[in-house]
């Protein structure tokens, strides 16, 4: 029998507002344990939540981005459960009313495009962190986390394989980022998943028995995770035992999931509306204000620079892979860099210097103008290409004046013809076996007297003109 | 001139005059605490020297003073916030908390000039109609030791009643300003759901509970709510009532106000002689022009349990914080995490606060959600359109508070049901999130208070309070105290 897997995937991202959701605490991650707190993220008797009205707005454009129906009254509701990361005992989220429902995201996968329902967005708080110490045998919590405000984005069970779950959660992350409203750092937990899976015989219309993944935080493990996990349950059926419905943890190390709790154990949350925020009601006029204002997103950039400066569309794919990367790209154009230049140098020294770095874009210290005066330079032909990459090296971690650097080391192409001229009799005078080979058809005798010339200029000459002196000295 | 027969404004016009000094006034009243306060229970924490070095310190300011409660002493009900004071919501469970911060009416009352005496005692977690469910002993009425002086704020209504603090702030969630101040002979008042902040009030039902004074009579009462009310950014369930200066409204001019009778609360299970002191109160106002109406309120079989299926939901929830992981109290022995919870939760709480967390969880539990919690909102949003109702036929609605005197000590115990329906009058108010006065209109034949209630529409405490002000021109029960001599 061929077996199809069915996937539905609960992204958790962590909203970039300065602030907690409902107090004035710093969101920063890191932190000494505990210093990012106050008596209402801590849930202090008496004390009372107040909505930050950043997480409704970054909610809401984050609704718009996923095409979702922005429900125009919406409400928070409590979900109760004990434990010591939740100071409150319950947890302020979204049941009844979430802020968004009804999206769709389109992918691409080399199994071609698709689109991927979203069922729902809503908006939570983010609980805090123990930290098991096993030396003394004691766990310690730290609330520096708690009241982090989170977006959970609920899909439908669209997915069939990995690769569409991972293509999804790239357009997710993209989509978050250019909207500013999430950094998206799997590694620092801003962006985590949970997966539901099941499997089914091709063709067959109902769901098979599902079970949640947790503690994915890579592509890699959700990927693994994936694979795991069909195979086990396509394992279970074929010895005709039956897949049970329960939570599972990934086990990095293991490379393996194991069981979490059954359904029969399942919680019960005792979901009611929150009391202390009142209900949220949108004007139309407010939704106007953020829909207008919703900036370009990537899919529409690569269009645009498809069309407009007409960039393959490997380019456009690259440039835009980060929301810094593609501001940066679209300041070059603007301060006069030809297109495919800008994106020439993006792709190949930007991105190269970023990664031996370990950087990301939005942490480059070199700005657009720097890059945009090197390109000029080159273009105007006081600056050769492989000099400029070296320039581009040195001042990459400091963003100095270009025309400072270039001319307190000396670094101007050498548009002397006289003076090529003289350094290209010189050499050929001194070489006379390379003459020799060259005229005897050694065409790589050539390359060795443009080094040569090169050589004695320091590299400055423009190697058009040196490449045209040499061969008009050596007759052709 | 007696200090403790002054109204909180009589007392802060004295001290403005500087005919006493706020050190006296201070010192009056710890003194009658520490005559009264070993029979009466009704302080659980009395902070003397703080009062004291607080007296001296708004002496120095008194020539600038604002308010027309400048240095009158009062006292706090021990489930508002005090910062680096005891907090104790009269449960075993937050042992010695004292919070880092102030309640947001604190802050208000602090600006205001006033002087706090301590914190009063209460039901646990305010769950209670007779202030006998605290871990620190029974608050006793000081019209008759014998006797509960209500709940939940019955520490405060004694302290008010019995002359040891000029006013008290209490909270009420289903009555416990009201019934409490109608068993002591004092005036108490539940402002609309929002008037005052809820910031540090340690919540039992968030969508019902709202913070009010307990004092001598409708001008003090005025005075205090003016000092607290309005929007609190700390509180997103707060409003702005804009009803200006409550205090220069009181005029007793009450020709042409509708005062409405709802038939439906003079039935069965109310008290003779509560009845006829409460109707007593529509001829007061009548003979000084106002209207009586009678209409229908086809409700009130609903109302105690609609209240009780989402106060106990709300509490279940609020009271979950207390897991002995943070603050407060912690059990001795237990073994893992879970033990750590069930037995410092089993040991912590008092059994009417365990049976209100139990009946809250079961009421959100799945599968009953919509039979019990679903229905008493549905039931609610009834409830508020019967009110609504009600104000188109009249101005402000007369009621009894409670079917009865106040029970004796004990009484009230045994029968869980019984106490809770004699919340009847009360917890309507609060489902409605209307605005809800109690005033004494008389005594029975054992010499124990009698309170009536004024209801008013939303934002309505103009009306109430002026209408209580004329009551009170009128009749001087709100004047009469208990004989303090019985007390030492």
């Amino acid at each position: 029998m061929t077996w199809e897997t069915v996937i539905g995937l609960e992204t958790h991202v962590e909203l970039a507002t300065k602030t907690k959701i409902f107090c004035s605490c710093t969101t920063q991650f890191g932190g000494d344990p505990n210093t990012h707190c106050c008596p209402v993220c801590t849930g202090m008797p008496g004390t009372l939540p107040v909505l930050n009205k950043k997480v409704l707005e970054f909610a809401v454009k984050a609704g718009l981005a996923l095409n979702c129906d922005i429900t125009r009254y919406s409400k928070f509701d409590r979900k109760n459960y004990f434990y010591p990361d939740l100071p409150k005992a319950y947890q302020i989220s979204q049941l009844y009313l979430p802020i968004a429902r009804n999206g769709a995201v389109s992918i691409h996968t080399d199994a071609g495009d698709k689109t991927i329902r979203i069922h729902e967005l809503h908006m939570e708080e983010d609980a805090g962190k123990l930290v098991h110490d096993p030396w003394i045998d004691q766990t310690r919590a730290d609330y520096n986390r708690c009241g982090v405000p989170l977006i959970e984005i609920v899909t439908e069970p669209d997915f069939r394989t990995a690769d569409e779950v991972i293509a999804y959660l790239e357009k997710l992350k993209e989509t978050l980022q250019y909207l500013g409203v999430s950094d998206c750092k799997m590694q620092e937990g801003s962006l985590r998943c949970d997966v539901n899976l099941s499997v089914r015989p091709v063709g067959a219309e109902e769901l098979g028995t599902r079970t949640e993944m947790k503690n994915l935080n890579s592509f890699k493990a959700i990927v693994r995770a994936i694979d795991y996990e069909a195979k086990r349950q396509i394992e279970l059926i074929g010895e005709g035992r039956r897949v049970v419905q329960e939570t599972r943890r990934w086990d990095e190390n293991k490379d393996a999931t194991y069981a979490m709790r059954s359904k029969e154990n399942a919680q019960d949350y005792r979901y009611f509306p929150e009391p202390d925020i009142p209900p949220i009601e949108l004007s139309q006029a407010y939704l106007d204000g953020l829909r207008s204002a919703q900036p370009e997103l990537a899919e529409e950039k690569r269009a645009r620079y498809r069309r407009g400066y007409g960039l393959p569309e490997y380019d456009c794919r690259m440039i835009t892979s980060d929301s810094a990367l593609a501001r940066f790209f679209e300041e070059l154009v603007e301060l006069g860099a030809p297109p495919k230049q800008g994106a020439n140098w993006i792709m190949g020294e930007v991105l190269g210097a970023l990664s031996a770095r370990a950087l990301e874009p939005r942490d480059m210290k070199l700005t657009a103008p720097t890059l945009a005066r090197l390109i000029a330079l080159v273009g105007e032909g006081k600056l050769n290409r492989n000099t400029a990459v070296k320039v581009f090296e040195a001042i990459f971690d400091t963003d100095v004046d270009v025309d400072a650097y270039v001319k307190e080391h000396g670094l101007e192409q050498v548009n002397d013809d006289g003076l090529v001229r003289e350094i290209c009799a010189r050499v050929l005078e001194a070489n006379p076996q390379s003459v020799a080979d060259y005229r005897g058809g050694k065409e790589k005798a050539f390359g060795f007297l443009v080094g040569q010339v090169m050589r004695e200029l320091k590299g400055r000459a423009n190697p058009q003109s040196v490449n045209a002196v040499l061969r008009e000295l050596l007759g052709g | 001139m007696v200090l403790r027969e002054l109204t909180a404004l009589e007392l802060g016009a004295a001290i403005k005059k500087g005919e006493v000094s706020i050190k006296e006034a201070a010192q009056a009243a710890l003194d009658a605490v520490a005559v009264q306060d070993q029979a009466l229970n009704a302080f659980i924490t009395v902070t003397g020297e703080r009062a004291l070095d607080r007296a001296e310190k708004l002496q120095a300011g008194v020539k600038d003073a604002q308010s027309p409660l400048y240095g009158v002493p009062m006292a706090i009900k021990d489930n508002i916030c005090t910062k680096g004071v005891k907090t104790s919501c009269a449960s075993k469970i937050l042992g010695d908390f004292a919070p880092p911060y102030d309640a947001a009416v604190v802050d208000r009352l602090a600006e205001a000039g006033a002087l706090s005496l301590g914190k009063l005692n209460m039901d646990e977690f305010a769950m209670g109609s007779t202030s006998e469910t605290s871990f620190y002993g029974p608050v006793k009425n000081p019209w008759d030791l014998d006797r509960v002086p209500g709940g939940s704020s019955g520490g405060a209504a004694a302290a008010v009643a019995a002359g040891m603090s000029w006013y008290a702030i209490g909270s009420d969630t289903g009555g416990s300003i009201r019934q409490p101040a109608s068993y002591c002979g004092v005036t108490g008042m539940k402002p609309t759901y929002g008037a005052v902040s809820r910031y540090g009030l340690i919540a039992y039902a968030s969508s019902l509970d709202q913070i009010g004074p307990l004092c001598r009579d409708a001008a003090d009462c005025a005075a205090i709510l003016d000092a607290l009310q309005g929007k609190d950014p700390k509180d997103g369930t707060s409003l702005d009532g804009q009803y200006g200066n409550l205090l220069s409204g009181l005029t007793g001019d009450v020709r042409g106000m509708k005062i409405g009778l709802p038939v439906d609360c003079y039935g069965d299970g109310l008290d003779g002689e509560v009845k006829t002191a409460v109707l007593a109160v529509a001829d007061v106002l009548k003979a000084r022009g106002a209207e009586v109406v009678e209409l229908s309120f086809p409700v009130m079989e609903y109302v105690v349990p609609t209240y009780y299926i989402i106060a106990a939901a709300e509490a279940s929830s609020n009271l979950s914080r207390f897991d002995g992981v943070k603050y407060g109290w912690r059990a001795q022995e237990y073994e893992g995490l879970a033990d750590l919870y069930r037995k410092t939760r089993t040991q912590g709480f008092g059994a009417e606060v365990k049976r209100r967390i139990l009946l809250g969880a079961f009421v959100l539990s799945s599968g009953y959600y919509d039979a019990y919690y679903k229905k008493a909102l549905q039931v609610k949003a009834v409830i508020k359109e019967a009110f609504d109702k009600a104000f188109q036929q009249c101005d402000l609605l007369l009621t009894p508070v409670a079917p009865a005197t106040a029970p004796r000590l004990g009484e009230s115990l045994s029968d869980p049901l019984k106490m809770y329906l004699s919340d009847v009058y009360t917890v309507s108010v609060n489902l409605a999130g209307l605005p809800g006065l109690s005033m004494p209109c008389g005594f029975d034949a054992k010499g124990l208070p009698i309170g009536a209630q004024l209801i008013g529409p939303h934002f309505g405490e103009g009306t109430l309070l002026n209408a209580a002000h004329a009551f009170q021109l009128d009749t001087d029960y709100h004047k009469r105290a208990p004989k303090g001599g019985d007390l030492a």
